[in-house]
């Protein structure tokens, strides 16, 4: 049992090492994307990843970067599932994950996934001076995962990841 | 029910395609981003449902079934393959689509089909932002200079008709939803109607009436505009010189 838990262990690090392409601020388990690990007794690991959106474009190369990240700490054979049964949203963003996201100059999903209103996109605290007077420009922006918005205060436009 | 994945897919793949035709040369560059965005969502959409028909249902590989069919062998509706027009054409079809791939997606959450209402559950939360992206505009426009509400008005009066198209019926229609896969098109149609007329009349806009909606119907038995099998050409240029390439 104690063996199991620390190859576990040992896994959930290696995956804490692979970036998101897109925000190398973040780690795939800060996003909340690994919804479950398995690995059997000749070391052949079961990666489940749960794409933040249907058509991000990084899910093959996030792939990629779980079975090269896992080989070079000891685990040749992974397979890399993609899991739709559990459907991720912001609220999966850890805390640590979204402290590192305003840290990187992104405003960060406030927690209530699926209830999003246009209000909820209203007066977004903006990441780099802390106020609240903000405007939302469009729900989209430099990756599908962002919105942009406009600081009153500080006259800059920052990004959001926005709630879903 | 592999009727409604094909052609839910088909409507996503080409609107997807269509739409980023804006990709470059939006009106102004947060629109040019709007409607990519929209545009990779969707194809995101189109492309995980062509997987539940390859992984659930014995369909094709999703890339030869997107890449490799003939015009005929595509179920999508007419209003997605006219041309993107002007940007009033084009964000009014938005506008009219979005709600009705919302609407439909919500009643998808009840499905027995688990994979699709599983699906559901997370391009629901997408599709809410294209839906407040159509709405934010057409307020906007249809509230801005006599010539930006004339232009709603008109385009609202093509595109409107050719919208019915969506909800046209297939002959698996009973089927479906006798086996609770789907509520079926006319309970969508009913609730799509009265949300878009709610929402075109606090626009200030009039809902169009007396107009025939008969000539646009067909594509979900594979009858299409002139338009389809130019946009196939174009989508399909590059996967046709080489239909075997590693990618």
């Amino acid at each position: 049992m104690i063996i199991e838990e620390t190859i576990e262990e040992k896994i959930w690090e290696a995956l804490r090492e692979v970036q998101d392409p897109e925000i190398p601020v973040l780690s795939l388990v800060d996003l909340g994307m690994i919804s479950q690990i398995d690995c059997d007794k000749s070391n052949k690991v079961k990666v489940f990843m749960t794409p933040t959106f249907t058509g991000c474009p990084a899910i093959n190369i996030m792939k990629t970067m779980i079975v090269m990240k896992l080989a070079e700490h000891g685990f040749e054979e992974t397979e890399v599932i993609i899991d739709t049964e559990n459907t991720w949203n912001t609220d999966k963003i850890s805390e640590e994950g979204k402290q590192k996201l305003i840290k990187f100059g992104i405003a960060a999903p406030h927690k209530k996934s699926c209830m999003v209103e246009m209000s909820d996109l209203q007066d977004v605290p903006c990441p780099h001076c802390g106020s609240s007077s903000t405007t939302l420009r469009s729900p989209f922006g430099s990756t599908l995962c962002r919105a942009m918005h406009y600081c009153n205060s500080c006259r800059q436009s920052f990004e959001q990841f926005k709630p879903l | 029910m592999k009727n409604l994945l094909l052609k839910m897919a088909d409507d996503a793949l080409i609107i997807g395609h269509r739409n980023s035709e804006w990709t470059g040369i939006g009106p102004v560059l947060e629109e040019d981003i709007a409607f990519s965005s929209m545009s990779q969502d969707k194809i995101g959409h189109a492309w995980a449902l062509y997987r539940i028909l390859n992984e659930e249902l014995g369909g094709g590989d999703p890339d030869m079934v997107a890449f490799n069919r003939a015009a005929k062998d595509f179920t999508c509706c007419h209003l997605v393959e006219y041309p993107a027009g002007e940007y009033d054409f084009s964000l009014v079809r938005h506008f009219l689509m979005d709600k009705a791939e919302y609407h439909r997606y919500n009643l998808l959450l009840q499905s027995s089909f688990v994979p699709l209402a599983n699906l559901a559950k997370k391009v629901k939360g997408e599709l809410k932002y294209h839906v407040m992206h159509a709405e934010t505009w057409m307020r906007q426009l249809a509230n801005g200079s006599e010539e930006s509400k004339a232009r709603m008005q008109t385009a609202l009066n093509i595109a409107y008709p050719i919208a019915f198209s969506l909800f046209e019926k297939q002959e698996d229609e009973a089927q479906m939803i006798a086996d609770k896969v789907f509520v079926g098109e006319d309970a969508l149609l009913s609730i799509w109607q009265e949300d878009v007329h709610n929402a075109i009349e606090s626009y200030g806009l009039k809902v169009p009436t007396n107009f025939d909606s008969a000539p646009f119907m067909g594509g979900r038995k594979g009858y299409h505009t002139e338009y389809l099998e130019p946009l196939l050409k174009e989508m399909t240029e590059v996967f046709s010189i080489d239909p075997n390439a590693e990618w």
